[in-house]
């Protein structure tokens, strides 16, 4: 049989979103793995273990029997000084709620993906936000991604970013259920060697360590209420600074990652074409690919048009996002999801709150649209809509705030 | 941009047919992306994997809607109207059918190409999987991809005895798959 003529790049191999997350995870170097599999992204365990077993990933893969103990055995893991990982989806999220709010109280350094999906109640096997956006109240770092490149490095950055001194948070990178880790794309698969130089100021990194010969007790143990809400508000209030000090170290982080790999996300967010912009549109996660698109195609048009990619929404980056939006004559937001009490969106809440709270004109028109629920597409015509009612908006005509796409009247 | 939709049956290969696509395109120099859609995995239900090819990374993160190509792994999904939804005019079909497609199937479909590849994978695999057949019959009715970038697509994919006679499966797709145009 004649070998082919064409030669791919070595460092190239198309994978998909999940595989993504286990080359990261591999080039990462972590001591130990807890998997358990839930629909999309069983993959992410399956490609550990068998790279653990093959030998190309020196850890100690445990096999848990839920996801409760995926992260009791992170944070044990991790008390210890080790580097840990564990990835998990909606259902397996939920089920360990507690567990999150333990590594995030206990400032344990676990790095975690998850693949967005619908929660439970209406029982969907499909896309949404609604599991990312439900855990944001427990103390973690959270970041979501546009594409599969951006899984990968953002898994690499994260253990920069949690295992480091000034912050030791536990950091979980969100990527799109089925749009992305499903998705096959090719990708640049970084070298060992440049991982390991990228991870290497973690050395210096300092951090209580639990061991047998100096065991400790966590926790604030006191028949006194006094003594026990003094301790705690102090916890609490160093816990909420050093999500504070993640926005400027996620910037950081990421320069020094462009200045080994080469490529940059932009920290916090990302203002694609929003400089000149009179509407802008926020989003986070895979919808932004296809919104950049809609955005070059609108501005052929003449239509004055950007987008803020939102990448942090722990802690969430409302300074930076005030700042690009300062000016704007309307903004609309796509969400993924359904922020009940609110009858809107979560990114359209945090949003409205991230302007009162900078100061922006209360009048400013600022539009919601939610869509993709349930693994439904958010399509390109949807987001030209998008575009169109703000722009209507931006001009003073009258446009319901909320709009569900997809949705029948 | 060209996008291609599968069309098949859980079980048939259409999502692995669609990643081998990008894999070709990515060995021939291009960029490319594909996607499933399902929902629970069952064996027999319809199944639509999503294909896009460029010369620049692909942003867009949707479905294929305005297909350039079709690729029908289920001959009978050939027959349903729903198949062709949005197919662009100058779109081009490759089906997996027994006999050369005498009749336009649809206004915008201006190339067909037929290609056995059950028979074909029943004599040089010993069991129907005909993705691999089909990939080839798609090279040569498309021309978009060379058939050297398939077989590498498929190195990439399988090994031993099994790759070889995939690679003799695509092979004889590429070969005697029957044109029609109109």
């Amino acid at each position: 049989m004649n070998k082919p003529a064409v030669e791919t790049k070595p460092n190239i191999e198309v994978c998909d979103g999940n595989k993504a997350v286990a080359h990261a995870v591999r080039l990462s170097r972590p001591d130990v793995v807890a998997v358990y599999p839930i629909t999309p992204q069983s993959a992410v365990g399956e490609w550990l273990s068998r790279w653990n077993d093959e030998g190309t990933l020196n850890a100690e893969v445990v096999r848990v029997e839920g996801e409760n103990s995926s992260m009791g055995v992170c944070c044990s893991a991790s008390l210890t000084g080790g580097r840990v990982f564990t990835g998990t989806s909606s259902w397996g999220l939920l089920f360990m709620m507690d567990g999150l709010h333990y590594a995030a109280g206990y400032r344990i350094p676990v790095v975690m993906t998850n693949a967005n999906r619908e929660t439970p109640g209406i029982f969907t096997i499909g896309n949404s936000s609604q599991d990312m956006w439900s855990v944001r109240d427990a103390g973690w770092i959270q970041v979501n991604v546009e594409d599969n490149q951006e899984i990968l490095d953002a898994v690499i950055m994260a253990y920069r970013i949690a295992e480091d001194t000034d912050i030791l948070l536990p950091m979980m990178v969100c990527y799109d259920g089925f749009y992305l880790s499903y998705r096959k794309d090719p990708l640049e698969i970084p070298a060992q060697d440049d991982v390991d130089a990228f991870l290497a100021p973690l050395k210096q990194s300092k951090r209580n360590i639990v061991t047998p010969d100096d065991p400790m007790v966590f926790g604030i143990p006191s028949f006194f209420p006094k003594d026990q809400g003094e301790g705690c508000t102090e916890f609490r209030y160093k816990h909420s600074a050093a999500l504070e000090r993640v926005k400027d170290k996620i910037d950081t982080v990421d320069k020094d990652f462009e200045a080994i790999f080469g490529r940059s996300y932009a920290g916090q967010i990302e203002a694609y074409r929003t400089d000149d912009a009179d509407i802008v549109l926020v989003a986070t996660g895979s919808v932004c690919g296809t919104a950049k698109v809609v955005v070059d195609k609108m501005r052929d048009d003449g239509v004055k048009v950007g987008l803020i990619k939102v990448r942090l929404l722990r802690p969430f980056p409302k300074e930076k996002i005030a700042k690009v939006l300062e000016g704007k004559k309307g903004i609309g937001v796509i969400d993924r999801s359904v922020c009940f009490g609110y009858h809107c969106g979560h990114l359209y809440m945090e949003l409205k709150s991230a302007l009162a709270l900078e100061g922006l004109p209360t009048t400013l028109p600022t539009l919601n649209f939610i869509g993709g629920l349930a693994n439904l597409d958010i399509t390109v015509e949807q987001v030209e809509t998008t575009i169109n009612l703000t722009l209507a908006a931006s001009k003073g005509e009258t446009v319901e705030e909320v709009t569900w796409l997809s949705l029948e009247e | 941009m060209r996008e291609i939709r599968v069309h098949g049956r859980g079980g048939q290969g259409a999502v692995t047919a669609g990643d081998m696509i990008v894999i070709a395109a990515v060995m021939g120099g291009e960029f490319g992306s594909s996607f499933p859609l399902y929902g629970d995995a069952r064996r027999g239900a319809p199944v639509v994997a999503f294909v896009a090819i460029d010369d620049q990374r692909i942003r867009l993160k949707t479905q294929v809607y305005t297909p350039d190509c079709l690729i029908v792994l289920d001959s009978r999904q050939k027959d349903w109207p729903e198949t062709y939804k949005g197919v662009k005019s100058e779109g081009i079909l490759v089906v997996n059918h027994t006999n050369t497609i005498e009749q336009q199937p649809h206004p915008n479909i201006i190339k067909a190409g037929a290609v056995d590849a059950t028979q074909i994978a029943m004599e040089e695999i010993g069991i129907p999987a005909f993705n691999t057949c089909m990939l080839g019959a798609f090279a040569a009715t498309t021309e978009w991809i060379e058939l050297d970038s398939i077989l590498g697509a498929l190195e990439k994919t399988f090994s031993g005895e099994i790759l070889k006679k995939n690679i003799k499966s695509a092979e004889r797709g590429y070969k005697e798959v029957k044109g029609s145009s109109w």
